[in-house]
């Protein structure tokens, strides 16, 4: 741990704790900041980043701990105060209004409406001004709408400093720049730090936390797992405090793998928004294995689990199955096609909240006897169904006509294993099954993963948590800016390796820095 | 002030609310009735015995219920599924449209052949009609409440068209008139003597119908499986757009129903009056019987019961019949309110 100097501290943050339900965001966190100093804040998809930052910011309140700026305890859950104390944030997605000119976006919210005209002219040479201090190159009477990705990013930035931000909080900034519009910010965040702002820097990309930050503070499943000066690590060292000690092989015995049931060939998907689609993605899904597809949240997944859940089909390339190429590609062609889709999103994608266990349990069944006969539901047969997959799944709740959203995650997510494994799938798509479960329902999730691997299904286990795609799958690909890494076999590479991997290196012919 | 969800509402709730909701509309009404100069009590008296108080009076009442059933039904039906259907009105002046046509003498069929024909027509009609919109929803993306909402216009100043010109009674006297149905083609009353026709029955039948659909059929099930969560319904495989085409199919075809009952069983010919808004009113019904079926029934008996009796009230005490729009605009923003309310709580932080 580095001490910092007392009269240097502009931010301390002092046992942030916030907790979502069973979930704990952040355990317990404290760092300081220093004047004129880079913190870069290192974790994965969900070890808690945005979470502390929306805190510091004021927009959740924390359970427990309090946020100092300059001295002064910040006052829970007011952005305004945390505005006024110097702080400014730019966030993953932008808060401009597309409509109004980059002058108009700046001022908006810092000047009194009927007085706008009045201040134009001065708000303009402060703009300029700042434009010229920090080599944030915009005009400021371009219309927003028409701007780049890159120049909004750079007029949300002026907006923090048109309101006198000290401390400069950028969540995920370079995420969607370019290299070249990356090389740009830092140059800015540079030149702050010489104007004696103080930076914190979110990013999972190692190779920028090296460039440009003089400290790093690592969070992991919500606990601050290390703290150190970036000068004293490398990347590996990184890579392995980011995802975690290296886990012990897993006591699970090898399985022949069996046929291909689903194989990628080149495929591409259309990107959308910013998140990428697959680019030219090779793969085999093969019978009796778990594959697990590592990568960090947003480079892919969802493009992948949406080709191979029937949602989208492939731009270019092919999509094979057991029996071919399939003609026409949907949720139904694949559910025929013996697909058993475990969605990302439970609560949004996976049930319908006010639909009783029985409706849910048969949402993907219904259109087929026994529990549709001649366009006529049989919801006996739907409640006898509902009932086996309470009782073999261990679904705890009051009865099958509850309402779901009623259930905690864990047993929504065992009624959706149930639905899907019931009908006995070739292939399981499992798109972060455990994500937000407690201990005992991540486990029978696993197991049911694994039972349904050993009875000659292939699994496609997506997952964020790289200690669960190394502890069970078989076979890793690697997936970062939608293109997909050769597979490896378990225990191939190590947790750091794949880090590497993950954080976009290796790809296309470059040698990976194992 | 933030509003919490409430995960598992108690009963005081979900009844407790919206029965509140009717009593605070009835002392915002009495208020306004005493603002009138008239005494409170004595006013909700008259409504209430104008609207039920006398053989007469239920007569009228459930005949006004009738065609508010059918575009209940309709927009209920439609809304469950999220279709936002504001379009009964023009549905209803289709499937009037549809009567005066085939029901003028151009078939000359028994009653049995004929009315059959008639409504299964008129339904189509309404069924095209809201299949417009839809169309354009599920292909394009385009908002189908403000399609639906100006198709009535359109419609409305076609029929007028009509009855300028290729639907003008000829022996109208020169009034914007239909000629009147021929005997076959219309609705015969329901009880001999009484001044009630087969339209009612036809409306408890569609709403009967409409509950079995959503409770017992494949078809019911899509519907509200696309109306709860559209992207859960995607994914599990749930046709979503052949299911709002389906939906806007029978919605349509009921809104429809509603012109053909006026038309055959009541009015016997088509003027441009024939609705005063029942579509829109259609949709205040639907509403207040929380999109249920059945409920619908409940609700249009009770806004009717207003609309009758508060022009009785008005000749006995003087209170403007307003009154009675008032009172339904009052029922339907607290029994928003009271919905809202029965799924989350109000928090001070």
């Amino acid at each position: 741990m580095t001490k910092t100097d007392e009269a240097q501290v502009v931010l301390r943050l002092s046992s942030i704790t916030k907790r979502f339900g069973k979930l704990t965001a952040n355990d317990a966190i404290s760092f300081d900041l220093a004047k004129g100093e880079v913190i870069a804040l290192l974790g994965e998809n969900g070890a808690g980043k945005t979470t502390l930052m929306n805190i510091l910011f004021g927009h959740y309140t924390a359970d427990e701990g309090e946020v100092e700026v300059f001295g002064q305890r910040l006052p829970p859950s007011q952005p305004k105060a945390a505005l006024q104390a110097g702080v400014g944030m730019v966030h993953q997605h932008f808060t401009l209004a597309d409509n109004m000119t980059v002058l108009e976006n700046i001022v908006l919210g810092t000047e009194p409406l009927w007085r706008m005209g009045f201040g134009r002219s001065a708000a303009r040479r402060r703009i300029l001004a700042l434009v010229e201090d920090y080599g944030l190159r915009v005009d400021p009477d371009a219309t927003v709408g028409s701007l780049t990705v890159g120049e909004r990013q750079r007029v949300e930035i002026l907006k923090a400093l048109y309101r006198d931000a000290r401390i400069l909080i950028l969540d995920e900034p370079t995420a969607v720049l370019t290299p070249q519009e990356t090389e740009d910010l830092f140059a800015t965040m540079r030149k702050a730090v010489a104007h004696g702002l103080s930076v914190i820097f979110i990013s999972h990309k190692l190779h920028e936390v090296t460039a440009i930050s003089s400290r790093v503070v690592v969070l992991r499943h919500g606990k601050l797992v290390a703290e150190a000066r970036t000068a004293d690590l490398d990347r590996h060292q990184l890579a392995q405090m980011m995802v975690g000690a290296e886990v012990p092989p897993p006591a699970v015995r090898e399985a022949a793998p069996g046929e291909v049931l689903v194989a990628l060939e080149g495929v591409s998907t259309p990107d959308r928004g910013a998140a990428p689609g697959l680019k030219s993605a090779n793969m085999a899904l093969r019978g009796g294995q778990i594959i697990g597809m590592a990568g960090v949240s947003g480079n892919g997944q969802a493009a992948l689990a949406d080709l191979i859940g029937g949602l989208i089909a492939p731009a270019s390339g092919r999509l094979r199955l057991k029996d071919g190429v399939p003609s026409d590609w949907s949720p139904r062609a694949a559910l025929a096609a013996g697909i058993a889709r475990i969605p990302e999103d439970r609560h949004k994608t996976g049930t319908i909240a006010d639909f009783d266990l029985t409706e849910n349990a048969v949402l993907e069944l219904y259109a087929k006897p026994p529990f549709s006969r001649r366009g006529w539901m049989d919801w006996g047969a739907a409640r006898d169904f509902t009932q086996k997959v309470i009782e073999r799944y261990d679904v705890r709740c009051p009865g099958a006509e509850t309402r779901i959203r009623l259930l905690s995650g864990g047993n929504m997510q065992k009624l959706i294993l149930g639905r899907v494994l019931e009908t006995a799938p070739d292939v399981v798509l499992a798109n972060q099954p455990v994500r937000g479960l407690d201990i005992g329902a991540l486990t029978y999730v696993h197991e049911q993963l694994l039972a349904a691997r050993d009875r000659g299904a292939a699994v496609l286990l997506i997952s964020e948590d790289l200690d669960e795609i190394t502890a069970l799958s078989d076979v890793i690909h690697v997936i970062s800016e939608g293109r997909l890494s050769p597979a490896f076999g378990r225990g191939e590479l190590t947790t750091a390796e794949l880090g590497v991997w993950m954080a976009g290196h290796g790809f296309e012919g470059e040698t990976h820095a194992a | 002030m933030r509003l919490e969800p409430v995960a598992n509402p108690t009963l005081l709730r979900t009844v407790g609310l919206p029965a509140l909701a009717l009593f605070g509309t009835v002392v915002a009404a009495s208020l306004l009735a005493m603002i009138a100069g008239a005494q409170p009590f004595s006013v909700l008296g008259l409504i209430v015995k104008g609207a039920f108080g006398s053989k007469f009076a239920a007569l009228e009442t459930l005949n006004r219920a009738t065609p508010l059933i059918f575009t209940g039904l309709a927009v209920a039906v439609a809304f469950r599924a999220q279709l936002w259907n504001i379009g009964a009105e023009a549905q209803l002046y289709v499937g009037a449209v549809v009567t005066v046509v085939l029901g003028t003498g151009a078939l000359a069929w028994p009653a049995f052949a004929l009315l059959p024909t008639i409504a299964v027509a008129a339904m189509l009609a309404g069924a095209v009609v809201l299949l417009v919109p839809t169309f354009l929803k599920t292909r394009f993306g385009v908002d189908e409440v403000v399609t639906t909402l100006l198709l009535n216009f359109v419609v409305l100043l076609w029929v007028s068209m009509l009855l300028e010109g290729a639907l003008k009674d000829p022996m109208g006297l020169g009034w914007p008139k239909s000629a009147r149905l021929i005997a076959e083609a219309r609705l015969p009353r329901m009880v001999e003597g009484l001044r009630l026709h087969w339209g009612l029955g036809l409306a408890l039948i569609s709403a009967l119908v409409v509950w079995v659909i959503q409770r017992r059929t494949t078809l019911g099930y899509e519907m509200r499986a696309v109306g709860l969560n559209k992207e859960a319904a995607r994914f599990a495989g749930i046709p979503v757009n052949t299911v709002l085409i389906k939906t806007a199919l029978l919605s349509g075809g009921l809104a429809a129903l509603a012109g053909f009952s006026e038309v055959a069983g009541l009015k016997g010919s088509l003027t441009l009056d024939i609705s005063p808004g029942f579509g829109y009113t259609g949709i205040i019904v639907a509403m207040l019987a929380l999109l249920n079926p059945l409920g619908v029934v409940v609700a249009a008996l009770f806004v009717a019961g207003i609309f009758v009796g508060a022009d009785s009230m008005s000749r006995a005490a003087g209170v403007p019949t307003y009154l009675a729009d008032i009172m339904l605009a009052l029922a339907l923003l607290m029994m928003v309110l009271a919905i809202m309310l029965t799924k989350f709580r109000v928090r001070r932080d």
